[in-house]
Parts: C-alpha cells; structure tokens; sequence
C-alpha cells in the first residue's frame, strides 16, 4: 500500500498547476476582467466622483464636494439639457423607424437569389464602410445651400434652394435622413442574416392555407424574425443614442448656432471640451447612462414579457 | 471552497499586475535629459504642438536649420484651432510632459491657462537675455501673454481688422473706399444692386466665431463687452445699435441664403470666389485673399483701415497666437531655446517677408521686410495699429461660454429677429456669466 502524501509533501509548482486546473475558467478570464475594469469601472467611477464636485477650468485645480447641486441644475435646464433629451429621442426614433422599415425591404429584396446579387449587395453596404465623420464632411458639402449639389439638383426641378442643414428647424431631420442613409445597411444586413437562417417549411404550409404575400411576411416572416428584429432594435437604437460623429462633422460644437442639433452627447462634449465645467458634464453623462440603462432595460423587459 | 480566499488572491493579484502592466504601457519614457546647456541640445527631442496657419507652414520649413545648429530633433504636431483645443484640454488637464512647446490663443486661452498652471513662468528667460530683446515686443500683444505679473507666452502672429474689398466692384459703382460705416452700408447696397448674385458685404455668421469680427464694429460704436465694474455692457444703446448694424450689413445686401454658421474660412470662400464685394476680418489672413491658387480675385483686393464709427474708427490689435512652454514639461530649457529661436529678430523678418503678421516693433520698422506687403495693407495695419483696441473678445476665463453669450445677438441680428429683446436676455446671461466668473 503506497501512502497518501500529504499536501505538504506536494512540491511548489505541483501545487499550483493542480489549483491552476481547477481554476482554469478564472485563470483565463482573469486578464480580460481585469482590463475590462481598468477601462470601464474607473472612468465610470471617475466620472461619477466628478459629478458630485465643482471641478471645472482644470481637474488639476482644487475642487470641492457640492452634492447634487449639478444634477438639480441640469434637471431643471430647459434650455439646452430638455431639448437635446428630446433631440437625442427624435433622432433615435427617427432614424431607428425608417432604418428598420428600409433595411427590411432591402433584405426582403435581396433574400432570394438573383443574377448580380453580389454587386448589388456589395453597393447597398458601401455606406456602412465610410468613416462617419467623412460622411458627415460629404454630406455637409452636398447640403451647402449654395454651392452644395442637392440644391443644385432640386433647381433642374425647380424647386427653390432649401437651407437644410443650415436652418434649425430643418438641420435635424436632414441629419436623421443621414444616419439613415449609412446606416439602414447594417440593419439590412441583421435582418438578412435573420431571414437565410429561417426554414422554408412554415412559408410552404402558409402557402398551402392560401396565404398571400403580404399574410406571409406579416404572420409568418415577421413573428419568426422577432428575436432578430430586437436585436437589431437593440445594437442599432443604442448607437443611434450615442451618435456623436455625423453630429460635430457637419454641425460642429453645441449642435449648430441655434443648438438645433445638439443631443445629449455632443452637449457633454461642449461642455467638457469648450466650457471646461467638468463636474456639470459628468453630471451630465452620468444621467445620459442612467438613461441608455433605462432604455435597454424596458426593451429587455419588454422581450421578457414576450417571451414568457 | 478550500482554495476560495485563495482564488479571491489569485485575481487580485493578477488584477494588479494587469493593472500595473497597462500603467507602465501608458506611461512615456522619458528622455530625462534635465538641464540643458545653452546651443547644445544633442539628441534632444523637442515636441512642439502647433496650429495650422501660414506661420506654422514657414517655420516647419526652418526648421531643419534649428536641428542642424543645435543638434535637436523637433516633433510637430499639427492640429486645426478646434482639435488644437481639445488636445491641450485633455493632455494639459492630465499633466502630460509629452509637450513642450505649444501655440495657443492668448486671447481666449491665456487666463485660462495660465491660472490652471499649463504655463511655465518664462519671466527670467525672457528678460534674461538683451539680445533676443523682449522689448522689442509690441506692449499690446505682450501684455495679453503675461498672467499677474508672469511672463507666460511669447507673441508670435498679430493681427487687427482690416476691410477687404473689391477694387473694380467699387470702381464699377464708381464710389470710393468707405472711411465711415454709413459709407460701407451705401457702399454694399450699391454693389449688390448692381450686381444681384454679389452680396454687398459678407462676414463671420457663426454665434462664437463672429464675436472677435464684430467687435470692431461694436468698439467703433462707441460699447464694449464689460464695464470698469465687471458687469456687462453689451445692453448699452451703443452696444444694441452696433449688433443690428451688424446683421443689416450683412442680411440685407444680398441674394444668397445666409448660412448662419461661418467662421473665417467659410465667409473668406465666399470673397474668394468673386460673390462678395466686403469683408471686415484679422489682416493677418491677407494671404488667403491674394493668392491666386485660392482666391479668383487675388489681384482685385483693396484693404482699408476700418471705417469709423460714432465713435471713431476701433478696430481690435491683438496677439493672435503665442508660443508657450508647458510647465510639466521636462525639457523647459530646450524649449525655450526653440522658442528663442523661433521668435527672434531675424526670423521675425524672415516670417514678416513670408506675409506673416509679427509682433516685433523692429520688424514693421525694416522697409526690406516689409517691401512684399501690399502697400494699401501697410498703410491699412499702420492706422488700424494706433486705433487699435487690446482685446477682441471678453477677457474673462470662461471665454468660449461668454462668446457664445455676446454672440447670441449677432445671430439673431443676421437673421433678422428681434435685436432688443435677444440683448436683453443675452446681457442678463453675461451678467450671471461674470458674476460666477470671476469667482
């Protein structure tokens, strides 16, 4: 009979490459949850910290605790705080719609095989590949209201010069028609990959009860494609939240002359980078998350609710 | 769970070394070449963040010559003015050392700047040495580099307003250079009348970028921006009638639709493309008007002092940019010896030749310097130069938020709305504004 030995009489590196087995998952995982904390919990913490003081000029000057001193302030801006909450909604709904409603006729479209298909579908993804704040460059030059090539083009109509992104009351939408315009690819691509992994059987039998075109999309397609739909509501409402690029390529700090295109996000930004009020913007910021949280927290809920 | 605390241990301890890898990843090695002789900067690496201006574009090509002389290697960066903001908020906030030399805005970054501590103190490096001459710097601009008492900043471009115009629109309508601000109304409603897709005077639009152009006009009306009691006075009756003077100029002599949103570049296209026959902006851009790969009227362009006003003729003259030395730097001593040789005598002549607006007396006084200006534009930064007021904008510390507060009425000028009531709550927002300014 050999004897136990017992754990003191196991050497050093034995010892550790046991518990290393045992650990494995931990082991591996370590390095990225650690540097995902480095890069998330801090500046998060960092900013929460800030929030709740008077930092602004310089965080290298000293700064005092003041509360919720800049969050009151905030909530009770209707200013610039209110108006760029609903700017950031109008344009998230805006362009999420339109994306979702488009980039289902374009998978729809592209879903059955053709002669040519990969052109076509390399053409309708080009405007996902651009550089966002080039497209935003082009897109700016285009809507020039005088030397621009959309009015250009509008006047072989006759339709008089339009400001678009010049005017406050239309710089918005022309904006939204622009993340429309690079992003419905994405979408389509989503829901495409949705509808190729869908099985014919539940068409066929649609089919077989006399279904029509439209009944198949509306009863079967759609209801089959929730999950995949949701998730495209999901990755592509919270970008659209967080859009920043398009907004400071084409209409620069504070959103344009009027704040007209200012959101939530390229408010922090004017008055973190040209007010330097740093405790208000992370006061700020801090809201914008709790907001994004709530967001995708009622559209989880939401799935839930469906689910069960 | 036997090995539980130990678990707990483990991922701490790795957490800490991951942590304590990235750190040292981000952190630069420094070159630690401490006290630098004075001519001998051998290997040192000198990293100076620039702006893009005509400035910039001549000295990169200098410098060359600096490395060869001293044997140090010059890093540039080069940023627009905006990006050039945000980089020194971010790195300068977090104490980099990873800049030693920066060109910044006096005006609107000086105080700023200087009471955050980015701005080594240069006063005995400047008036250490007699023969590069801070004397020779015009009070002006160097009184806008200095923070109580401290010499912060080196003045290296100036500029005042001056009125571009267009020599035949005027000589077709048969006038003459406006010397009043009533002519310079008359004179563009001529123009355009005559000449329908030609606005009559064309200017910055934009809420914060106008308030440095306008305050021309503001001056010259006889109001300022703030009162000797710190409390705003662009509510006064001069104040109000220079804002809508500004947006009748520039809403009522043309065809086009106004885009609300111009900076210099924008409105300078606009010249340069033959569509407007005025402009009042900073002389120290002239060679954007008269060079003929950029602009189809270059050998059409008149410049004039700036019309007078009730009050006279008050156009601003300011240092428009200045080299700094960041106070984390590690390398103080090699960037002043960039700096020293960027802004000598010599090569101030050497820029002044190239069209650059300097801000040393002895250069303007050198005729062999000067001979390439336009004589119209000598003569216009002469009388611009002795009326000139020191500032272009409110001297305050905040100054991005209270452009955007004075400016407000520009705008609202421009596009015809209701001037009083805009100045009524634009002065009840400056006034709060320096109230907790100055704090």
């Amino acid at each position: 009979m050999t004897s136990l030995q017992t754990p003191d009489d196991v050497g050093t590196a034995e010892r550790f490459s046991r518990w290393a087995d045992r650990h494995r998952k931990w082991l591996f995982a370590g390095p990225s949850i650690a540097f995902t904390a480095l890069l998330l919990v801090i500046p998060l913490g960092w900013t929460l910290y800030l929030s709740f003081t008077d930092a602004k000029r310089s965080v290298r000057r000293d700064f005092d605790f003041n509360g919720l001193e800049n969050y009151l302030g905030v909530l009770t801006d209707t200013e610039r705080f209110w108006p760029s909450v609903w700017r950031t909604f109008a344009f998230t709904a805006g362009a999420l719609t339109f994306e979702l409603i488009l980039g289902m006729v374009i998978a729809l479209l592209l879903w059955k095989p053709f002669r040519g298909q990969g052109i076509v579908r390399t053409i309708v993804l080009l405007p996902l590949v651009a550089t966002p704040v080039a497209v935003g460059m082009m897109w700016r030059l285009l809507f020039e209201p005088n030397i621009g090539f959309i009015n250009e083009m509008l006047s072989w109509v006759g339709i008089p010069p339009q400001p678009w992104l010049a005017d406050p009351s239309t710089s918005l939408a022309t904006l939204t028609f622009v993340d429309i315009w690079q992003w419905t690819p994405m979408v389509a691509l989503i829901l495409l990959a949705g509808l190729t992994s869908l099985s014919d059987e539940p068409q066929e039998a649609a089919r077989v009860d006399g279904a029509n075109g439209w009944q198949r999309f509306w009863y079967v397609t759609v209801p089959l494609m929730r999950p995949v739909i949701v998730a495209a509501v999901l990755l592509r409402g919270i970008d659209a939240l967080k859009t920043f690029d398009i907004l400071y390529a084409t209409k620069g700090k504070g959103g344009g002359a009027f704040h007209d295109a200012e959101t939530l996000n390229v408010y922090a930004y004017g008055l973190s980078f040209d007010y330097n009020e740093y405790g208000i913007a992370s006061a700020v910021l801090i809201l914008f998350f709790l907001i994004i949280l709530a967001v995708i927290w009622v559209l989880q809920m939401q799935r839930k609710g469906r689910e069960s | 769970m036997k090995y539980g605390s130990k678990t707990v241990r483990v991922i701490a301890t790795a957490s800490i070394a991951a942590v304590a890898v990235g750190l040292a990843g981000c952190s630069s090695s420094s070159e630690g070449d401490g006290d630098v002789a004075d001519g001998d900067l051998d290997g040192t690496t000198i990293r100076v963040t620039l702006a893009n201006h005509v400035w910039t574009e001549t000295i990169k090509e200098l410098i060359p010559e600096f490395e060869k002389e001293t044997g140090a290697k010059v890093e540039i960066s080069q940023l627009a003015e905006d990006q050039l903001s945000d980089q020194y908020n971010v790195k300068l906030n977090a104490g980099t050392d990873e800049i030693d030399v920066l060109m910044y805005r006096p005006l609107q970054e000086n105080k700023l700047f200087a009471s955050n501590g980015y701005l080594a103190d240069m006063t005995d490096m400047v008036k250490g040495d007699e023969k590069w001459d801070w004397s020779d710097f015009q009070a002006g601009p160097a009184s806008l580099t200095t923070y109580e008492d401290e010499v912060v900043g080196v003045p290296i471009i100036t500029e005042r307003t001056v009125l571009y115009y267009r020599k035949d629109l005027l000589e077709a309508a048969g006038l003459e250079v406006p010397t009043t601000l009533e002519e310079l109304d008359a004179a563009a409603a001529a123009i355009h009348a005559q000449n329908p897709d030609v606005a009559g005077y064309i200017g910055r639009t934009g809420k914060s970028a106008a308030v440095t152009q306008f305050s021309a006009f503001l001056y010259s009306f006889g109001g300022d921006w703030i009162g000797d009691d710190g409390k705003s006075t662009i509510g006064s009756d001069e104040a109000r009638s220079a804002y809508q003077y500004y947006g009748d100029l520039i809403r009522n002599h043309t065809s086009a639709t106004i885009n609300p949103e111009m900076s210099w570049p924008e409105a300078f296209a606009v010249f340069q493309q033959g569509k407007a026959a005025f402009i009042a902006d900073a002389d120290s851009l002239y060679k954007n008007m008269t060079d003929p790969t950029q602009s189809t009227v270059s050998d059409k362009v008149g410049f004039a002092p700036f019309p007078e006003g009730a009050e006279g003729s008050k156009p601003y003259n300011v240092a428009a940019w200045a080299l700094a030395i960041n106070e984390t730097s590690e390398k103080k001593d090699a960037a002043w010896q960039f700096i020293k040789w960027a802004t000598s005598a010599e090569q101030t002549i050497a820029m002044t030749k190239l069209g650059v607006t300097g801000a040393r007396t002895s250069a303007w006084e050198d005729a062999d310097a000067i001979a390439d200006f336009p004589a119209e534009l000598v003569e216009a930064i002469k009388v611009n130069g002795e009326n000139g007021v020191g500032h272009d904008r409110p001297l305050v510390f905040q100054v991005s938020q209270a452009r955007e507060i004075v400016g407000d009425p520009i705008v609202v000028a421009i596009a015809g709305g209701d001037v009083d009531a805009a100045v009524d709550s634009a002065e009840k927002a400056f006034d709060e504004f320096l109230a907790e300014d100055s704090e």
